[in-house]
Parts: structure tokens; C-alpha cells; sequence
């Protein structure tokens, strides 16, 4: 058909559906297309923590949501553009995300009057008016995929579930993207099911053959988003999961070093037992522990043998490890602990994002226990971050927290593949000299404790929980020595600072009337709110830390030089917290505890508000 | 064999440490033991390693001249394992008690037997919180009279063999801790055994809980009261050596005989230890009617852990061009910008 073509320089679309209708395997595969078209791109699945919710029901609804386009392109976008809803449930709960005059897609054949009741519908919407300001395409995919894949056989149930292929197959038509990337992937996932294969293929090519020469209605444009100006290189599509699935093994290997990935089930945390699970092939064993506690003690147990244990889990389990990760900085063990930070308290929103365990990372355990605390800041930052957490913990012998949180890791983005062959590496030497051995010896600079492993002759020993000897690693009960012990696990810590980057400006001068201060998945939504502000002539900058604790050491300095600071996050206040007690610099938080990231206009109107007041 | 392995004696294995339990608790006789019995076993020193919890029992690392891990209550049996799985040449020791196995890591033990991770479990029963002072435990018979019971404790006590047994353990024993041979013994057999093998040693507590096993150990009354059991002997016990013990293949249970009087010398049980359902019953035998079996009451060996995970992981890397980062960061699907 003859469409008129609409040019974007950035979009945002979303899908949603049941839980049940596929809807993130229909982004991921969008997303890749997407990529190979050369958009720079930013994902974010927002998917509810039922697993197989009612049918129909609201609380069912999946979600993908991308956004893409030819610029630098860092969070999923605010305003949605583009909405397809398999049903009434999925268009009720995102037609807000919708801007006026956007295009909504959906699947008449989803709503009847059982779908309607279901989403609370009094009337149906498709026809009372409440789609006026939008563009509506609504099309009964019921019916045309019965018809695509007829020919197959399948049952009506499982013909149905091949309707998000067909609407994905329209989609890539309206944004010109090639299928040919999710052809392969279905052949591939189903290569054992070839009728199922060809079925979904047959679905996918019905939906693009319907846009390409059905009558759409007008208003109704074919999107051309252009291709991005990217660093030449290798690309793949990366998730944090992944990143930091992969960062660990990297960093295993920097240390020369096996890891044992020791951690019990929990949301979003699980993906990175399952991604290490797939990739024992590599030097990593991985071990389901019976509880969150036996999964970092077996990590600690690890670390004491000699390997480099590793735990991960999200707030909930990370409070239980606490004592167990009081033990390492006791003994000082590396150990390196991730946290996947959800919504809390309890279980508070398992599947949705926030950052509120950054206290309980910084101080949440018992006695004077400092570590080093190291947050990712998108999907792709994971990969180092996990490297850097792990030289901390081999370098100094301690447990460091690794933040991410649900939302970098199920978000995705194109990563220019580094070569690994350019990092360096940070192999672990292990005491073996018996003169004069002792488990307390120290590094004089360093200040960390010897690494002897069980199985080295004449290095006997006892490490353990109680206070030891700062001269001989035995109990000591002394008074004076606990003083000296206290003083020197801190100040083994606060030594970290001087063997970290300095504080960088990612965006925007080194002074000026305001630098915004963040850290982790916030990263993409204060990049854009600020390099917005700057087009508008606005003085301000975007700082965004990496190393939690110890701070960098010149960050004081740095932001003594703004007129004010404001730092948003995921949480009632947590960074701002502390940069207030750290440095007495009278910081502004933003805040926001939804559940959903933030969105850039938020962050924007903080600034000017904020510059102009 | 390693000849320097041969030449250590139990000297070799005694620390520098003051030992600082109560004078006159049972530990002392378990150390010595141990102690003695190591350079047995013809294994390196150092590849030795003795984890445990917290509790009076859990200062034993500090003891031995080994590498030692004093950690967290409950959790010896959890960080046992990570040392095992980070290096399975080591053979590892949990060294444990009532309250730190059965109460606060109760789930740890179960999971350690259940899995069958190469690992020589040894629990000292003393049916009492002694480093807390005094409280009663898991394994506290009902009653008991302690600072957090004064008017005596009123739930149930559980059995440490048979929760090892409900465990899935495929090694269980149980000694006493001043019958140095009988524990030597029974140790030994633990640590040959591949697997997660479990020994509950009665303890006395001569501060708290004195004389609570006076008498399956005082040797003028102790024939009466515990039965040592071996795999293809009978159940016979008792000062006069006439006692036995019977299946009623009726109603399932254990019966005390007396032989040639209320049954034939050929009636009585004969010990398997690769019988779960006699295990079950032997390892509860106790209280007023039955005496108190000693010695291996199950083993019955099944896959260990350690092994399958490893055999798991060559199968895995077999064919396979493994550890090569650059490799596994460009797999699947990639594109190039130009």
C-alpha cells in the first residue's frame, strides 16, 4: 500500500499483553532487528510478578518497552509513541504512557465482553470515544491468524499463541525493519518443533504481508527512524544479566582465579545463576544453595579454599547474608556479593526496579564492617563493574557489593565488544613462604591480609570470626589490639579511594549552578534531563558515581564547585544521605519510589526548578 | 605413600593453642582422639581442613595444627561445602553441635546430607547450650531444668541419627567421647566413606548437663544400657551377654529379649548397615527400654556431589574451546558497524 512516511529522529514503542500473549519475546526480537538496523537503542521489560496470571486480568499485563532512534539513546524513553495492546487489560493499564496523537494497535478480536469485564471496561473503548486523541489501528489478529496458520493444523489454542508474531511481523513493517533476524530465531528455538517454527514464521510473514498491502487506515504512517552515528566496531545486543554474567568470568580470569557462584533463588537475581549455570564450561562452578545464607557461606568457604567466591541475590536475600558477609570482613576473605535491588520492603514489587538497598550495601551489617561498594550504572557497565568488584575484593582481601537493579538487568542495549585482551589482567599470588608466617601478615601498602589456601605445605592456620591478633592472627580478647584491628580493617577500606578513578563529569562543565548526582540505572534518564537542560542554555552537569564507598577522592572538591547539587533516585533519599553526611554539602534529593524508572522529563523539570527557584 | 606422611604423629597435629574448654568436659577426650588418630589416616597435613560453627564444640579448629575455620553459628556444614567444592583434593571436617546442627543450622545439615557432599560431620551431643550458659538444646530431654526452662523444658527432643537418616545421609554412626578405640573406630570408617558422613558423639557437659550419659558410658552399668553394633552381628548386649534385640515382624517394632529364655539365639536381629528401615529403628533405640546403639548404624554409599559435579562439568568442556573470553563475548549474535 501507499503510506505516508513520518520521520523520527527518536521513538519510544511499547508492547503489551498477558503474560501469557509472549510479549517479551516479541521485543527482544524487535530489539534485535532494531539493532541491526543500526539504531542505537535502550529496552525496558516491565513484566508483573505472576507468573501465569488469569487471563485477561490487569494484573497479567506484560510489558516491553524500547526506544530507538539516531542519537545517543540511554534509558527507554518517557513518552510512548507507538502502543500495541493484545487486550483490553493491556490497553488499560499503558494507553497512559500513550502521548496524544500517538498510534495505538490492537487486536479487536481480544475485545469482548469477557475481556472487557475482566479490565473493568464499562464500555468498550474501541468505540466509546476514549481513543479520540490517539491514531487507532485496530485489526482482529484473531481471526487473521487462525487463517495464516491454518495449514499447520495446530490446535485453536496454540494457532492463537502465534499472534504476537503476527503483530510483530506488522510492526516491523510500520518501522521498515527486516525479519529476517526472528525467522532465524524461531527456527532455531523450535528446531525441534518444526510445525511450531513454521507456523510462527507463517504468522510473522502474514502480519508484515497484511501492512504491506492491506488498506490502512489514513493517519496511518509508515516510521523512519534513521540510523545512528555509531563507533565502528563489533556489536551484540547486551542485557545486565548477561554483562555481568560474563563480567564475572572476565574478572575470574583477570585474577587467574576459579569462581564459585554460590545463590538461591530470587527475583530478578535468579537470571545470573542461570546465565553462570549455562557457562560452567568456563571456570566457574555454580551451586543452588538450600538458602540465601548456605549460598555466601559456600561462597566464603570457597574463598577460604582458594577460589573467588561469589553470591548474589536481591534485598531480601541480601539482608540475610549479612552476617555471613560480616564473617569475610572479619577473616578477610574476598568475596565478592551482587545485589539485583527490586522494589522493597519484604517482597515488596519482586519484578519492578528501585534502588533503596544502597544503606543496607553501605552499612547494613553488624559492627564496624566497612566495604567496598561498586554500582553498574546500564545494562552494559555490568561487564566492568564485575571486573572491578572483583579486583577490589582479590586486591584487598574483602567482600564487596555489587549493585544492580531490576531494571539494568532486564534492560538491553548494543555493546561494542571490547577485546578482552586489552584488560589488565590482576593475578592473585598466594602465600606460600613459610618463615615467618603468620595469618595476620599484611601487604604494608595494600593493608591486606595474606592469601594462604589449605593445601599449601607448612601454612597451617586458624581464621575465623572472633577478634585475632594483629601480630599473630590468634584469639585476642585484648583491648588495645581490638582498637587496632577496628582502625585497620577501616582504614584498609579507605585506602580503596586512592586506587579508584577520580571522579569524572559525564556530562557538562566541572562547575556551574548545578550538577545532578547520580548513581546506577538512573544514569540514562539524568544524561538526557541534562544534555536537554544544556540545549536550553542551562548551567549544568551530570555526575554519576560508580564507586559507592569508598567515595572517589576528589568528589568533595568537585562538588563544592556547583552552586547546588541535586541527586534523584530510586529511593526516599539514600546518596544524598550521605554526600550530606560525608562532605556537609547542603544536597537536594529527587525522588521516586514507583516502581518504574525515571523518566527524563522528571529529572528536567527538577533542574529548572531547582536552577530558576 | 608419602613417607614425611607417615612419620607424623599426634604431635604434629596439636597446635599452639591453650586449650580453653571447661576442665573436665568431654571435648578434651574427642581432641585427643582426633589428634591421635590423623597421622592414620596417611593424608597430607595440610590438605586437612576443620570447619566449624559457633558453640563450645566449634573452638576445636583452633586446636588442631591444621588449616581451621571457626565461622558462623549454624553454618559450618554451608561453608564446609564451598571449601570441598573450591578444592575436592582437601578432605574437610564440620565439627558441630547440638544447638549449632539441629537448631540454628538445621536446614545446612540437612541440605549437606541430602546432597552427599564429601564431608566428615562430627556432632558432640551434650544436650545443652554451653558457651551460652546452660540453656537447653534440641536434643534436651524433656524436663530439663535450665536458666530459659526452670520449670523443666516441655518439647520434644529430636534424634540427631535419625534426622541425619530422614536427611538421606548414606553414612551415620554414633559414639561416645571418652571410648577412644569405639571413636577412633568409628571415625575412621566415617572418613573412608566418599560422602557426606555423619557421627553423633555423646558429650559430656560437666557444667550443665553432667553425668546426662552416665549410663551408656559408666563402665559398671554401661552393658546394660548401650548396645555396640557391628554390620553381621547380632544384637546382643547386657552384662551377662543374654540380652538381644528382636524385630516383631508383626507390628514392626524392636523388642529386648532375654536369649534361651523368651527367644532362640538365631531370633535375634542381625545388624545390616545398608538397612535403611532397621537403621531407622536401631538409631532411635534408647530411654528406658532399649539400650543405646554405638557404632555405624547406616552405610549404604549413593553418588557424591563433589564427583557428579565435577564428571558434570568434563562432559560440559569436552570438545569445547573453553575459558577463551574473547571467544564467549563475541558467541551468538553480533553485527559490525563500519
Amino acid at each position: 500500500m501507499d503510506a505516508k512516511t513520518e520521520q523520527h529522529q527518536n521513538i519510544v514503542v511499547r508492547f503489551a499483553g498477558d503474560s501469557g500473549d509472549g510479549m517479551q519475546l516479541t521485543g527482544t526480537n524487535f530489539t534485535l532487528a532494531t539493532a541491526l538496523h543500526g539504531n542505537n537503542l535502550s529496552t525496558f521489560p516491565d513484566f508483573p510478578a505472576e507468573i501465569r496470571a488469569p487471563v485477561g486480568a490487569t494484573f497479567g499485563v506484560s510489558a516491553f518497552q524500547i526506544y530507538f532512534g539516531s542519537e545517543d539513546v540511554t534509558t527507554a524513553g518517557d513518552e510512548v509513541e507507538v502502543l500495541v495492546a493484545m487486550n483490553p487489560a493491556a490497553l488499560i493499564t499503558n494507553l497512559k504512557y500513550l502521548i496524544p496523537g500517538g498510534m495505538v494497535i490492537v487486536d479487536t478480536g481480544a475485545f469482548n465482553d469477557k475481556n472487557l469485564a475482566k479490565a473493568k471496561y464499562l464500555s468498550n473503548p474501541l468505540d466509546d470515544g476514549t481513543l479520540d486523541a490517539y491514531r487507532v489501528l485496530a485489526i482482529d489478529i484473531h481471526s487473521q491468524v487462525i487463517t495464516a496458520v491454518e495449514e499447520f493444523g495446530l490446535s485453536h489454542k496454540m494457532a492463537l499463541r502465534c499472534k504476537n508474531m503476527w503483530t510483530l511481523g506488522l510492526v516491523f513493517w510500520l518501522f521498515d525493519r527486516d525479519k529476517q533476524s526472528t525467522i532465524d530465531g524461531l527456527k532455531a528455538k523450535f528446531a525441534n518443533k518444526p510445525d511450531i517454527a513454521n507456523a510462527n514464521i507463517a504468522a510473522l510473514n502474514a502480519g508484515n504481508a497484511y501492512a504491506e498491502t492491506a488498506e490502512l487506515p489514513s493517519g496511518i504512517a509508515i516510521y523512519k527512524v534513521p540510523k545512528a552515528h555509531q563507533i565502528p566496531g563489533t556489536y551484540r545486543n547486551m542485557n545486565g544479566t548477561t554483562a555481568l554474567a560474563w563480567g564475572l568470568l572476565a574478572g575470574g580470569k583477570l585474577a587467574n582465579l576459579g569462581i564459585l557462584f554460590a545463590s538461591y533463588p530470587i527475583t530478578p537475581a535468579s537470571n545470573l545463576l542461570h546465565a553462570l549455570a549455562a557457562r560452567k564450561d568456563y571456570d566457574v562452578i555454580t551451586f543452588q544453595a538450600e538458602d540465601e545464607i548456605a549460598a555466601v557461606c559456600a561462597a566464603i568457604g570457597a574463598s577460604f579454599a582458594g577460589s573467588l567466591g561469589v553470591t548474589s541475590s536481591a534485598g531480601p536475600g541480601i539482608a540475610l547474608k549479612q552476617e555471613a558477609i560480616s564473617l569475610a570482613v572479619s577473616a578477610e576473605l574476598p568475596l565478592v556479593v551482587v545485589n539485583t535491588q527490586r522494589g522493597g520492603p519484604s517482597t515488596g514489587l519482586p519484578t519492578k526496579t528501585e534502588q533503596s538497598d544502597l544503606l543496607q550495601a553501605i552499612y547494613g551489617r553488624h559492627g564496624d564492617t566497612p566495604l567496598p561498594v561498586v554500582a553498574s550504572s546500564h545494562p552494559g557497565d555490568c561487564f566492568d563493574t564485575a571486573i572491578e568488584a572483583m579486583r577490589l575484593a582479590t586486591k584487598y582481601m574483602t567482600p564487596v557489593m555489587l549493585l544492580s537493579d531490576g531494571y539494568i538487568a532486564n534492560a538491553s542495549e548494543p555493546w561494542l565488544i571490547p577485546d578482552f585482551d586489552n584488560y589488565e589482567p590482576f593475578p592473585v599470588t598466594f602465600h606460600d613462604k613459610t618463615e615467618g608466617f603468620t595469618p595476620s601478615l599484611r601487604d604494608a601498602q595494600t593493608l591486606a591480609r595474606v592469601w594462604a589456601k589449605p593445601g599449601t605445605v607448612g601454612l597451617e592456620h586458624r581464621i575465623g570470626g572472633i577478634e585475632k591478633s594483629y601480630d599473630t592472627g590468634d584469639i585476642s580478647y585484648d583491648p588495645d589490639n581490638h582498637q587496632k584491628m577496628t582502625d585497620t580493617r577501616k582504614a584498609k577500606i579507605d585506602n580503596i579511594a586512592a586506587d579508584i578513578p577520580l571522579q569524572e563529569v559525564h556530562l557538562g562543565g566541572s562547575s556551574g549552578k548545578l550538577a545532578v548526582v547520580g548513581w546506577g540505572s538512573t544514569y540514562g534518564a539524568i544524561h538526557q534531563a541534562v544534555k536537554r537542560s544544556i540545549r536550553q542554555g542551562f548551567s549544568v552537569a551530570h555526575i554519576h558515581i560508580r564507586h559507592m564507598w569508598p567515595l572517589p577522592a576528589n568528589l568533595q572538591e568537585l562538588l563544592a564547585g556547583y552552586d547546588n547539587i541535586l541527586v534523584p533516585e530510586m529511593n526516599t533519599g539514600q546518596l544524598v544521605k550521605i554526600i550530606r553526611s560525608e562532605f556537609l554539602i547542603d544536597a537536594k534529593a529527587l525522588n521516586k519510589v514507583s516502581g518504574q524508572p525515571f523518566k527524563i522529563s522528571e529529572i528536567e523539570r527538577a533542574i529548572k526548578s531547582e536552577i530558576t527557584k | 605413600m608419602n613417607q614425611a606422611v607417615n612419620k607424623l604423629t599426634i604431635k604434629d597435629y596439636t597446635s599452639d593453642q591453650e586449650v580453653r574448654w571447661c576442665p573436665g568436659c568431654g571435648d578434651y577426650a574427642i581432641l585427643k582422639t582426633i589428634q591421635k588418630l590423623m597421622p592414620e589416616f596417611d593424608r597430607p597435613k595440610e590438605n586437612q581442613v576443620f570447619v566449624s560453627g559457633i558453640g563450645c564444640s566449634s573452638r576445636f579448629p583452633y586446636y588442631m595444627n591444621t588449616y581451621g575455620f571457626h565461622t558462623i553459628h549454624g553454618r559450618a556444614p554451608s561453608i564446609a561445602t564451598g571449601v570441598k567444592l573450591a578444592n575436592p583434593e582437601l578432605d574437610v571436617w564440620v565439627i558441630t553441635g547440638d544447638g549449632d546442627a539441629l537448631s540454628i543450622g538445621g536446614n545446612h545439615t540437612m541440605h549437606a546430607l541430602r546432597r552427599n557432599v564429601n564431608l566428615n560431620i562430627l556432632l558432640f551431643n551434650n544436650e545443652i547450650y554451653g558457651l551460652t550458659k546452660g540453656q537447653y538444646s534440641p536434643t534436651s530431654k524433656v524436663g530439663t531444668r535450665s536458666p530459659s526452662t526452670p520449670q523443666g523444658s516441655i518439647d520434644l527432643p529430636l534424634s540427631p541419627c535419625a534426622v541425619a537418616l530422614g536427611s538421606g545421609a548414606a553414612f551415620v554412626a554414633r559414639s561416645i567421647d571418652t571410648e577412644m578405640k569405639h571413636l577412633s573406630s568409628v571415625i575412621k570408617q566415617a572418613h573412608a566413606h566418599e560422602g557426606a558422613s555423619f557421627v553423633e558423639i555423646l558429650q559430656n557437659c560437666p557444667i550443665y548437663n553432667d553425668g546426662i550419659f552416665e549410663n551408656v558410658k559408666d563402665k559398671k552399668i554401661a552393658a546394660d544400657f548401650r548396645i555396640e553394633i557391628e554390620h553381621g552381628k547380632a544384637l546382643i548386649f547386657g552384662k551377662e551377654n543374654n540380652k538381644g534385640i528382636r524385630l516383631n515382624k508383626e507390628t514392626l517394632t524392636l523388642e529386648v529379649v532375654t536369649i534361651g529364655e523368651d527367644c532362640p539365639l538365631e531370633d535375634v536381629l542381625v545388624h545390616d548397615q545398608t538397612n535403611k528401615a532397621l537403621a531407622n529403628l536401631i538409631g532411635e533405640m534408647g530411654g528406658d527400654e532399649f539400650p543405646v546403639a554405638v557404632g555405624v548404624i547406616y552405610h549404604n554409599p549413593k553418588p557424591n556431589y563433589v564427583d557428579d559435579l565435577f564428571i558434570q562439568r568434563e562432559q560440559l568442556r569436552q570438545g569445547k574451546e573453553s575459558g577463551n573470553l574473547n571467544t564467549l563475548l563475541r558467541s551468538g549474535h553480533t553485527w559490525e558497524v563500519v
